[in-house]
């Protein structure tokens, strides 16, 4: 370590793992210390590994759910403000009452998933606090495989558990190949 | 004798193991350097004469509507009675198209179809791409195209609002709303794979250019989490979409008192067609890229064989639809649609409505043979088949059954003119020259997603070791 990098604050230590099984297992061991401001890396959504890292269901669809909310009041309001209080539309001389509201019932629908799906992306995005342009993580030149094949482990220094060596030594107990520091931006 | 007797106790996955998505064991750094590798390659010359040809296709297509936009719609063959003709015809042809890509990426994801991961991303575009030629009829076959923010909810100068009750408004917002939930599904699924290619990237705009469409994505499973949410949701939301859209656009003509539109049948029998026509669509364009990149070991045999069987049920779907609207129009006891129904097969337009029937239903029975599934020419030849018998399909429901309608003083024939034809060519030549852009620039197959069915990315798969009976163990642990 050199005399500039002891003076810049550090953020993580960063371990490769060889497989996602290996990752999976280390993931539950991780948890079963009681770390908690850690994830793991890979180039795909490992199954099962919320489970493993102790994370419940994401809360994406219950936010999801009042966008839809949303989207049908819209459409509702957007029907029938207009068709029958603004201006009723006498068209082929057929009712504009109450019981034609079937008829409303397309657009309620497609104004429901439009706005649950715009509430599903930009949802996924502020949830994982993107998009970012750079994140200090890119720093580690060994990270741009992860999203090929390469399988990683981050505790960060914020965990109220770690520390630069005993945190370095139980990832290399647990099979983690190229511990390393990483430090955040000057 | 005893082997026969042994199976009940053999697991029934090993008595039948399922066939491997992707073939020879290859690793996933072999999956990311085929994949990635392609936008990453030299652009090949064909690429540049393909794109030539379909962008001049385009561009003459482009140059046709501006030619009707500032004449008039009379430069087309529509005429009084025959008001939709050409125009809807493709539209609906196109918009059907799309249908086969949310299939693959909505519906088939929610039955957990493994295999649609080598297919979704280039379904995918080829949706946008045919929702984009879809949607330019609609805006031009408007006459008056200036007129054409009435279809917005907004009230006119006299604060009349547009009809809500109009199926030609519920049109515009399922289709407007496909598309754009086409999109963002299509984006967020490729947001992974860019990251890839940013990291990949060696040149400064590369770099550039995929770090920021990648939104900076670190594939931490803190992400995958709320990604994996998003992705099962918006597979959820599309998959009434699509069903939805089809539905619609079958209303413009099932609400109308024309015989041969006025149908309840319309609903399900427009989605089964869009499925039918858009998978034969995917096979079209996929099976040549799938040779130029030898990508045999990701689409594989088991793949497009698959893809048949689906065309093969749609197709006969398709075929039970059009047996029914006959026998209701036999058995319905109403004349005019009687009438109509003889006039779509033994009328002037005969060789339209058989050559839908023979395309869309006869020639897809060759599915039934395994052999014709895997071979690449019959496959082929098929897809083109129903390809041509789904626009012929449109054809006769449209136009066809507008030419004969309830007064024998009304008829007319309708006779395309030459802009009729090459606008539809000029939205041939969009489509590919935007699908062409496509594989030259973006990974055409989810890299992230075929990796998750490779055997490698189960977290409980352990990889057979000679005399590895321990770590065997600590597998079933």
């Amino acid at each position: 370590m050199t005399a500039a990098a002891a003076r810049r604050k550090i953020l993580g230590v960063i371990a490769e793992f060889p497989s996602a099984t290996a990752l999976y297992q280390a993931a539950e061991q991780v948890r079963d210390k009681g770390y908690r401001f850690w994830d793991v890396h890979s180039p795909f959504p490992i199954h099962g590994m919320n489970k493993a890292m102790g994370l419940g269901k994401s809360p994406l669809g219950y936010i999801i759910f009042f966008g839809g909310l949303t989207g049908f009041l819209t459409a509702a309001s957007l029907e029938f403000i207009p068709s029958s209080f603004l201006y009723p539309l006498v068209v082929h001389g057929k009712p504009v009452n109450f019981f034609t509201v079937p008829a409303f019932f397309p657009i309620m629908f497609e104004l429901t998933v439009l706005f649950s799906a715009f509430t599903a992306f930009f949802g996924v995005f502020v949830m994982n606090r993107l998009p970012r342009l750079h994140h200090p993580i890119f720093d580690y030149e060994q990270f741009r495989r992860v999203t090929d094949d390469a399988f990683f482990l981050i505790i960060e220094a914020s965990d109220p558990r770690f520390s630069d060596t005993v945190t370095r030594e139980f990832l290399e107990e647990i099979g983690g190949k190229d511990v390393t520091l990483l430090y955040e931006h000057d | 004798m005893a082997e026969t007797h042994a199976p009940a106790t053999v697991p029934f996955e090993e008595r039948m193991p399922r066939p491997p998505m992707v073939l020879n064991n290859r690793s996933m750094s072999w999956i990311t350097n085929l994949i990635a590798g392609i936008p990453e390659q030299k652009t090949p010359l064909w690429w540049y004469i393909t794109i030539a040809i379909t962008g001049s296709f385009a561009g003459f297509g482009v140059l046709c509507i501006l030619y009707l936009l500032f004449t008039g719609v009379g430069v087309w063959g529509n005429n009084i009675p025959v008001g939709w003709a050409w125009d809807i015809t493709n539209f609906v042809f196109w918009i059907g198209i799309g249908h086969a890509g949310t299939l693959i990426s909505a519906i088939l994801y929610l039955c957990r179809q493994k295999w649609r991961t080598s297919i979704n991303r280039a379904a995918e575009a080829m949706t946008l791409f045919a929702v984009i030629c879809a949607a330019i009829y609609p805006g031009i076959h408007v006459g008056r195209v200036w007129m054409v923010w009435f279809m917005a909810p907004v009230p006119n100068p006299n604060w009349i609002w547009p009809n809500f009750r109009s199926p030609l408004l519920w049109d515009v917002f399922a289709v407007s709303t496909y598309f754009t939930v086409s999109v963002l599904f299509w984006f967020l699924g490729l947001v992974p794979d860019l990251a890839t290619m940013r990291d990949r990237a060696r040149s400064k705009v590369g770099k550039f250019c995929y770090g920021l469409l990648a939104l900076g994505w670190r594939g931490g499973n803190r992400q995958w989490r709320h990604y994996e949410m998003a992705y099962l949701i918006l597979a959820g939301l599309s998959t009434p979409l699509v069903l939805s859209v089809h539905s619609t656009v079958s209303f413009d003509f099932a609400t109308s008192l024309i015989p041969g539109w006025h149908t309840t049948i319309f609903p399900p029998y427009f989605v089964a067609g869009a499925i039918f026509g858009g998978f034969a669509m995917v096979l079209t364009l996929m099976l040549p890229a799938r040779s130029i990149y030898k990508l045999h070991d990701v689409f594989t045999w088991n793949h497009i064989d698959v893809m048949c069987k689906i065309i093969l049920l749609t197709g006969s779907i398709v075929g039970y639809a059009y047996t029914m609207e006959l026998f209701v129009a036999f058995y319905g006891a109403n004349p005019f649609e009687r009438f109509a129904f003889i006039n779509r097969y033994f009328g002037p337009y005969w060789w339209a409505a058989w050559s839908m029937f023979t395309c869309n239903v006869v020639i897809p029975q060759l599915f039934w043979i395994r052999a014709f599934r895997r071979n690449l020419i019959t496959v082929f030849f098929v897809c083109m088949c129903v390809n041509a018998g789904m626009w012929y399909e449109r054809f006769v429901i449209i136009a066809v059954s507008l030419t004969r309608d309830f007064l024998p003083s009304s008829w007319g024939m309708y006779y395309p003119t030459w802009v009729d034809v090459m606008t539809f060519v000029g939205t041939f030549g969009i489509f590919t020259t935007f699908f062409l852009i496509f594989i030259r620039f973006f990974p055409m197959i989810a890299m992230s997603e075929v990796k998750t069915v490779l055997p490698a990315a189960d977290p409980h798969y352990h990889p057979p070791t000679i005399g590895g009976t321990e770590s065997m163990k600590e597998a079933h642990v």
